[in-house]
């Protein structure tokens, strides 16, 4: 029974993103509409980005000088464990886990109210292909847009970093820029590029297939929205467990 | 004309529409009429493709419409215009930004152009003045009328209307049903209403299809109501008692002249 009403969401969710995918009517039309989705998603989400970010990089700063007290690992490893921590991981996954509660629950509301108040009804009667009109600008915005968030999120991670260990003298500011300059590896910002791009992908289809196959009123809006949040943040860690095997 | 031709529909083992055949006219209104889940509301919405009927035909002039690709579904659409029960302008567009919509999506038109033609189809639902307005700051009547000058912005050749009068004063109610009367036979449109108004029925009623139980009971003009002994059709226009009284007092008067 589960498995069978999984499958069909699976179907629909495809057909869905094939129909989202078709040629544009007027591609004058969508590009406004992918500007105006990056401007909501990236300049809407930043200040929340930029705080988590910043805890992020000082929880882990002060609990790695935690676990190193009393060790003999040099004290710049801090700065190497920070800045790998934030790239590979907590960059990617923790962003895209907070925008899939911010931004992906209001797609699917967004979508649903539109659905529940007849507006994709109204536009479909017009003609508009209504999949590709109310979809595909914001996943293209998503993807375009959420890779920068994380980029941005992994410098002030790092920043958050520095500024819990510096100034509280687990470490000097030397010995943190020379953990942050060791053992970098290239490969691990190309990871965070690749995480980020089908963590947006993710959050942004499942959202929008949620809005958009909503049926019934008021509960049934909410509940798509909670199942946008739940069913993406799912997804996430799971491919983010799947890219970790394959890319590593 | 919009020919449709065995129509059934049902929802799971539940049938809502059983064999419909008829044909709504070009240039007329015509009304769909029916108690609440007589399948008024499904017939329009499989009329504009919104619903899959498990059988029969639909025809656009000669086009069979369940036939169609997507694309030139997409294309049939645009000759296709649509006033919502609860208007469905889009919220967080002004009253011109809705009305242009399907002009920026489907014409090249200059932006002079699109806004001369909003300017023009607000005048036509004497509305003029209201662009910059959102669909909040007017009245119910105001935001019908935003509505029908939506469907009407791209001249299509079909034009439905589910409930109209929906949540309207009586007065304000005869002054859509007028307009959509006036613009129908200006443009010589096919046009199907979707109503329980019975003030609607007897004034813009060129061809009333009275639904019952997913059935076409009664097909007529408003002025073959009064003499039509079809007791569904007379149970539901005349409901009331003072109505029926009307009824009969007009009946008699008429059957008076006749001996006469």
């Amino acid at each position: 029974m589960i498995k069978s009403k999984l499958l069909t969401h699976l179907g629909k969710y495809l057909i869905l993103m094939g129909t989202a995918f078709s040629k544009p009517e007027k591609t004058s039309m969508y590009y406004k509409e992918v500007i105006r989705q990056m401007y909501d998603i990236g300049i809407g989400s930043l200040i929340i980005v930029f705080i988590i970010s910043l805890f992020i990089g000082a929880v882990t700063a002060i609990q790695f000088a935690y676990q190193l007290d009393g060790t003999l690992v040099p004290d710049y490893y801090i700065g190497y464990v920070v800045r790998d921590m934030t790239i590979i991981e907590l960059a990617p996954t923790i962003t895209c886990l907070v925008l899939a509660g911010k931004v992906g629950s209001n797609m699917a509301s967004e979508i649903g109210g539109m659905r529940q108040k007849e507006h994709i009804d109204a536009m479909e009667i017009m003609g508009v292909n209504t999949a590709a009109y109310l979809i595909m600008p914001k996943i293209l915005a998503a993807v375009v847009i959420i890779p920068i968030l994380v980029a941005i999120a992994a410098f002030v991670s790092i920043g958050g970093g520095f500024i819990a260990s510096v100034p509280t003298g687990l470490l000097s500011g030397q010995e943190f820029v020379m953990g942050l300059r060791s053992f970098f590896m290239p490969y691990n910002v190309f990871m965070m590029f690749v995480k980020s791009f089908v963590f947006a992908f993710l959050l942004t289809s499942i959202s929008c297939y949620q809005g958009y196959t909503v049926k019934g009123g008021s509960i049934e809006l909410g509940k798509a929205s909670t199942n946008a949040v739940v069913i993406s943040d799912i997804m996430i860690l799971l491919s983010d467990y799947l890219i970790a095997v394959v890319l590593i | 004309m919009i020919k449709i031709n065995g129509i059934y529909k049902s929802f799971g083992k539940t049938p809502v529409l059983k064999n419909i055949t008829t044909e709504f006219h070009a240039g007329k209104t015509n009304l769909i009429i029916g108690k609440s889940g007589a399948g008024k509301t499904v017939l329009l919405k499989i009329l504009v493709g919104l619903i899959a009927p498990n059988e029969g035909q639909i025809f656009y002039d000669s086009v069979n419409f369940l036939n169609l690709r997507k694309k030139d579904l997409r294309t049939l659409r645009m000759k296709v215009g649509m006033l919502f029960q609860g208007s469905a302008l889009f919220d967080s567009l002004t009253v011109e930004e809705n009305i242009r919509f399907p002009l920026d999506m489907f014409t090249e038109m200059t932006r002079k152009e699109k806004s001369d033609r909003v300017n023009s189809c607000l005048n036509r639902v004497s509305l003029d003045g209201v662009n910059a307005k959102f669909p909040s700051e007017l009245s119910g009547g105001m935001q019908k009328r935003v509505g029908i000058a939506r469907a009407i912005v791209l001249n299509p050749s079909y034009l439905f209307c589910d409930e109209p009068n929906s949540g309207l004063d009586p007065k304000t109610s005869l002054v859509i049903d007028e307009l959509i009367k006036d613009i129908t036979i200006e443009n010589n449109m096919t046009t199907i209403i979707n109503t329980h108004d019975m003030n609607s029925v007897m004034e813009v009623g060129d061809n009333v299809i009275l639904l019952h139980q997913g059935q076409i009971c009664w097909q007529g003009n408003k002025d073959e109501i009064i003499m039509s002994d079809n007791e569904l059709l007379q149970d539901f226009i005349f409901a009331s008692p003072f109505l029926q009284r009307l009824r009969n007092a007009a009946l008699s008067n008429s059957m008076e002249v006749k001996s006469k």
